[in-house]
Parts: structure tokens; C-alpha cells; sequence
């Protein structure tokens, strides 16, 4: 079965190795993941102001490129699958709003009029996480060649993934979906209370002090907890606590620093595929050596 | 009726305490802003669409809040600045520091989505073309290495 | 032949009415009623991009554009000509870019700002997905940016248009300069002509051309034998 897939603008520049190391391991595990033709930049953030209909245009542009798609047979469902936890919740939200407000909905479709179809408001939204939670854990273990034994993984959930209420995939409070995950690899997992603590977003881009201060929060707490790596799924996220750590060690002396990945990097380990598909040496602070130590490449 | 003039400590406006006697059901203390600042609060009402009159006052939303070392009003209180009508919560540092994590959403048990609120009194400001974050500041190698989604959202947020 | 006979219609420029014949272009049309030019005129062929203009019609809210040289006026179309949209080309060396995403954010970083709204689309005269090849430049589909914009004369209608104050025009410059510096890889025809020129392949022709009047010249370029491969 094909289904749609959303990688979103920061996976085909800076997070590369979230997109290739996706494609590989649900491809092993059979699902098809098919990129979305003519895909547009999603906006990163929902528009939360109840006036506004602009900054819904781009969400649901995408969504109506997916009901395209299927209507013209490039894939198989009227639903799309998203990798980076801001793209998600961006695409979902709008689709929410959309679906809620016919007033607004109205005005949006008005705007979109030069589209050769309308966007019906039925297309499903999901996370690959939902998408390999309904696959089947069990499912996912049978496919793994090379557990990750001794891998001490420290889960980090961000926010967009489980917040607001209504969008999130699991329990705020208490997900368990990455838990579950990293338990069907193989791995140790390491629970520690800042794993949906925000990182800092998009301060990163004017204050980085203050991105310093709260990856060092969250990076400290992780260690202290015993892991060896910390495992997220936002290349936002995985930006301000990989290659942010500059920042923090010059900030906090103390600092030693741990490796990040994606969580889709630790799957293509797990299921044995090779460096091309792992691409390991894309991330910030490389956790090539850390993996060696371990036994795992 | 009983008029009671006051002044807080702080350097909020002139409030008015009126103790109604109009009728039973509504006999009680009405504490009124000034009635300039009425079209304030609605104004943040309509665009958020968040129930700001339901906070009790808490602070669950600012327990969890991870920016609060960063502001000059905690979460609640800026909620408080709201249903008071106070234009202040304008000019107020927290507005811009907030993330939108949602942590404050998850937590409130009247169900009301202070960054929700934050986001109205951003764009409040936002539309009288001011921004927070100038382009023309970033250098060449911060706009190289930063990922894409951080440039988008910052500016989204945080631009007019 | 009055002007009762030729079809009239009635177009205002700028305000003023006119009445001018009907299969004229806009830029014929004004200049039938009496403007003169001095700006927003160029090639005069659709080519261009000098003779920006914007219009209404009479009885709708569209905001269109158009180019003034090539679009035939209608009756009610209410015409302002846009002569120069401020932008600013930014300096960058060519020899020292990347083929990437990230260098249209260096130079242009506004492009993160695009709403995807189609604006854009919606102004160009030529018919351009403009939004489709800003939205390829930003996902670092450089070879797509370039192809989609390859077209576009620099009219600038839509970046007057651009809610996120982009000048799609320039992205699209930068697109098919990296393309075609770093993508399409070196022109094989050129090259090898080029080599020819410095062997002397052409050289006694040429000093045969040097001593020929003028009329032998016309006569042998008007018969001359065209290869277009």
C-alpha cells in the first residue's frame, strides 16, 4: 500500500539524515512511504489567531495535494504521513480548524480557487509513530536483525508531538509511544522527567543563550538519568540539543556532551541496513564512536 | 450603590470598586478596569477565542511553564493583566520569551490555552507593524547553518 | 474609415476615460489616446518585461496583470502601469554559491517568510507557477526552481503582490544561474567550437569574408545553410 509522505522543507536541506534513514526503514519493513508530488512548505507553526485564514492556505494546500494524489492513484489513501513533530502538528491543526469552522473553510477554498479541485476536508493527518503504533509493535521486533543491546536511549518527545490537547499522539502526561518503539528495537530505554520539556524552538534563532540554558537542562537530566544517547523525533529539537551543545559547553563548562539521533536512524540500525541508510555521519555531535564503543557498527 | 476609589501598589491604572446592590442574585464585589481598557480584553477574547474569565488563578500553567526565568510576568499573572483589561500585558517581555509549547494548555483545568492568549497579544502588537526579530540582524552564517524550520517559525512568530 | 466604423471600447488609463479601438493592445491604446511613453516601454514584444501593468474591469473585483504590449484592451478594463518595482538585487559571486537550499536563504532569506497563498501565481502574465518554483527553491530543488521560472521576464507584478515581500523574480535568477553553472554541467557544443575557432578551422573563410563587398555578404548570409540540432 502507498502512502503519502510529508517530509516537510528542513528534511531535504538540514535534517537529510532524518529523511534518508525514513525512507529506509519503512521501506524494510514494507510500508511505502510515496513523497508527495509538488509538496509546499507547511509553515512550521499553526496560525492560532481565529481571524486568520493566510496562514492556513500552506497546510492545506498540502492536504489537498494528497487528496490529488490519491484521486489520481499515486497513493492509495486519503491520509499523509509527517516525520518532523512541527510539520504534524502544523498539517493536523489546520485540518482541525478547517473541518471545525465552515465559515473559515469557506474562505479558505475561496483563496485556493485556482486549484483544479477543492479541498473536501478528509484527509487524515498522522505521525509515523501512529503509522508503526497501528502497524504493530510486534511487527516492527520481527524485523530487527541487530538489536540494540546495552544502547541506553534516552526518549525525547519535544512538544508539538504530544501538545495541545486533541493533536497529541499520546498522553501528555505520560506517552508511551517512543518507549514502546525503542523497546521493539532493542534498546535500554531510559526514562527521565525532561523528555517533553521544550528545547527552546525557535529562540534559537535570536536567543541562544536561552536555548543553552534549557538543553542543558534536558541534555544533564538525560545523562544523569543513564543514557548514552538521546533519541528525538524534530529536527528542530534534535538542532538545539546536537548542534547547540557549542553553546552550551561554552555556557556550562561542566557540560559532556551525548550524542543525538533520529529515532528512524535507530530503526535502520536495528533492522541492519547500511551506513548510506543509517547516514550517521550527518549528525551533530557524531555518534559514530559512541555506537562503535557499543558494538553496534 | 457604593463607589470605592483605589490605587494598587503597583503601577496599574485607577480601578473602580463598585459594590452592587441591584439585586440578590447579582449582589457582590465588581472590580472594573477602566472602561477604555474593556475593548482591550474583548478585543483579546475575539481573537483567541480563549474564555480568559474562567482563570482562577491557579498557577498551574506557570509551574510548568519553561521560560518563566526568562519573564517579567509569570503566565497567570499576564492571564490576570488580561481579564483586568491592563494594556500593560502589551509591553510586557513574557509575550515574546513564551515558546508555544502548549505546556501551560495541557495543564489549566478551566481548559483555557494561555499560549493561545500570548499569541493574541503578540499579534496585537505584531499588526502595528512591529517585529521582534529583524532579518537584517541575522549574519550570513547563522542564516547557513540554522535549519530550515527554526527561520520559518521565529519569523512567523515573532515578525510582522 | 471613421471611427464609427472600427470598433470602440471604453478603457480608462489611470483614471481618465478613453475611448480607443477595440483590437488594440493596452500599450497601443494609450498611446492611441495620446500618452507618450517614456518608461514601462521596451521590446514591445512580450519579452522583456518593461511594460508591467495592472487592471481592473469594470463590474469585478479581480486585480489582474498583464503585459501592456501583448494584452488586447477590453471594454471597462480600468489600467496603471507599474514602470519599476523597487527590489534589490543582492551581490553575490556566482563562482563561490552552492547549487542549495541554503543559499537562497543567505542571500534572500524572506523566502522562509512565503505563505504559499498563490498570490503570485495569480499576478504573473506569463502564465508562471511563481509559487511552485519559490517553493522548489526553498526545498533545495534547484534544477526544478529553474526550470519552472524559465519564462519569467523580471516584470515584477508579483513581487508587488507578494504578502511576504519576496521578489520571486530574483529567486528565480538565482535558481537558473546555479543550475546552469553547477547542474547542467558544461555546454559540449560550445566547447568544441570554441577548440575549433583556436585550431584555425575558420580562419581562411574568414579572411575570404574580409575582402567581400557588401552585396556578395548579403547574398551569402540571405542563402546561408542553418543547422539547429
Amino acid at each position: 500500500m502507498n502512502i503519502a509522505y510529508y517530509p516537510g522543507c528542513t528534511l531535504k536541506t538540514t535534517a537529510k539524515e532524518f529523511d534518508i534513514s525514513t525512507r529506509a526503514s519503512t521501506k524494510a519493513l514494507g510500508i511505502n512511504l510515496v513523497e508527495l508530488p509538488r509538496w509546499n512548505c507547511c509553515g512550521t507553526v499553526h496560525a492560532l489567531a481565529k481571524d486568520d485564514v493566510m496562514h492556513h492556505l500552506a497546510p492545506l494546500r498540502n492536504l489537498l495535494r494528497v487528496e490529488e494524489a490519491q484521486q489520481s492513484g499515486i497513493v492509495d489513501e486519503k491520509r499523509v504521513v509527517a516525520l518532523c513533530a512541527m510539520c504534524y502538528n502544523t498539517l493536523k491543526r489546520s485540518n482541525q480548524a478547517f473541518n471545525a469552522d465552515s465559515d473559515k473553510a469557506g474562505k479558505v477554498r475561496e483563496s485556493m480557487n485556482n486549484e483544479a479541485s477543492v479541498y473536501s476536508g478528509q484527509v487524515e493527518v498522522e505521525h509515523l509513530f501512529e503509522t508503526l503504533r497501528t502497524f504493530g509493535w510486534d511487527k516492527v521486533q520481527a524485523r530487527v536483525s541487530k538489536p540494540l543491546k546495552g544502547l541506553k536511549v534516552a526518549p525525547y518527545y519535544g512538544c508539538l508531538l504530544l501538545r495541545p490537547r486533541g493533536i497529541g499522539i499520546d498522553n501528555a502526561d505520560n506517552p508511551r509511544v517512543f518507549e514502546d518503539l525503542l523497546k521493539a528495537l532493542g534498546a535500554d530505554v531510559v526514562e527521565f522527567g525532561y523528555k517533553q520539556k521544550c528545547c527552546g524552538s525557535y529562540h534559537t534563532v535570536h536567543m541562544v543563550d536561552v536555548v543553552a540554558d534549557l538543553s542543558n537542562r534536558i541534555l544533564t537530566q538525560a545523562q544523569a538519568a543513564g543514557a548514552d544517547i538521546v533519541a528525538t523525533a524534530c529536527p528542530l529539537c534534535e538542532f538545539n540539543l546536537g548542534n547547540r551543545q557549542t553553546a552550551v559547553a561554552k555556557k556550562y563548562p561542566k557540560f559532556n556532551g551525548i550524542p543525538i539521533v533520529y529515532f528512524t536512524q535507530l530503526m535502520a540500525l536495528a533492522f541492519g541496513l547500511g551506513e548510506d541508510e543509517t547516514a550517521l555521519w550527518m549528525n551533530k555531535p557524531d555518534p559514530r564512536p559512541l555506537l562503535r564503543e557499543k558494538g553496534l557498527i | 450603590m457604593v463607589f470605592i476609589r483605589g490605587v494598587s501598589k503597583k503601577r496599574y491604572n485607577i480601578y473602580s470598586v463598585i459594590a452592587s446592590e441591584m439585586s440578590s442574585e447579582k449582589q457582590g464585589l465588581f472590580i472594573y478596569p477602566n472602561p477604555g481598557n474593556k475593548v482591550f480584553r474583548d478585543r483579546v477574547k475575539e481573537l483567541s477565542g480563549e474564555k480568559v474569565e474562567l482563570c482562577f488563578q491557579c498557577g498551574a500553567c506557570s509551574s510548568g511553564c519553561p521560560m518563566t526565568q526568562e519573564m517579567d510576568y509569570l503566565p497567570s499573572k499576564v492571564i490576570r493583566m488580561v481579564q483586568l483589561g491592563l494594556e500593560e500585558a502589551l509591553e510586557s517581555k513574557t509575550i515574546w520569551v513564551c515558546t508555544t509549547c502548549f505546556n501551560c494548555e495541557v495543564r489549566c483545568p478551566r481548559g483555557i490555552d494561555i499560549a493561545n492568549v500570548m499569541e493574541s497579544l503578540r499579534q496585537l502588537v505584531l499588526r502595528k507593524k512591529y517585529d521582534r526579530v529583524a532579518l537584517n540582524d541575522l549574519s550570513d552564517e547563522q542564516l547557513r547553518e540554522l535549519p530550515q524550520v527554526a527561520i520559518i517559525s521565529s519569523l512567523r512568530k515573532l515578525t510582522a | 474609415m471613421t471611427e464609427n466604423d472600427i470598433k470602440m471600447v471604453t478603457i480608462y488609463v489611470m483614471g481618465k476615460k478613453q475611448r480607443v479601438p477595440a483590437d488594440l493592445t493596452i500599450m497601443k491604446a494609450m498611446e492611441y489616446a495620446g500618452h507618450q511613453f517614456r518608461r514601462g516601454a521596451g521590446c514591445r514584444g512580450g519579452f522583456c518585461g518593461a511594460c508591467a501593468t495592472v487592471y481592473r474591469k469594470r463590474g469585478s473585483y479581480k486585480l489582474q496583470g498583464a503585459l501592456a504590449c501583448q494584452k488586447i484592451v477590453e471594454d471597462g478594463m480600468i489600467i496603471a502601469q507599474i514602470p519599476f518595482s523597487p527590489q534589490e538585487k543582492v551581490t553575490y559571486k556566482i563562482n563561490e554559491l552552492k547549487a542549495e537550499a541554503n543559499t537562497f536563504l543567505e542571500y534572500y532569506p524572506e523566502i522562509a517568510r512565503c505563505l504559499a497563498c498563490n498570490t503570485c501565481t495569480k499576478a504573473c502574465p506569463q502564465d508562471i507557477m511563481v509559487m511552485d518554483y519559490v517553493q522548489a527553491a526553498l526545498r533545495g530543488d534547484v534544477a526544478q526552481a529553474a526550470k519552472i521560472s524559465f519564462d519569467c521576464l523580471g516584470c515584477g507584478l508579483c513581487a508587488m503582490r507578494c504578502p511576504a515581500e519576496i521578489v520571486p523574480y530574483n529567486i528565480g535568477q538565482l535558481a537558473r544561474r546555479l543550475e546552469s553553472k553547477y547542474l547542467e554541467g558544461p555546454t559540449e557544443q560550445v566547447l568544441k567550437m570554441c577548440e575549433e575557432v583556436r585550431a584555425g578551422k575558420f580562419d581562411a573563410e574568414i579572411e575570404e569574408m574580409k575582402k567581400m563587398d557588401k552585396a556578395t555578404i548579403a547574398k551569402k548570409y540571405n542563402t546561408r545553410e542553418m543547422k539547429i540540432k
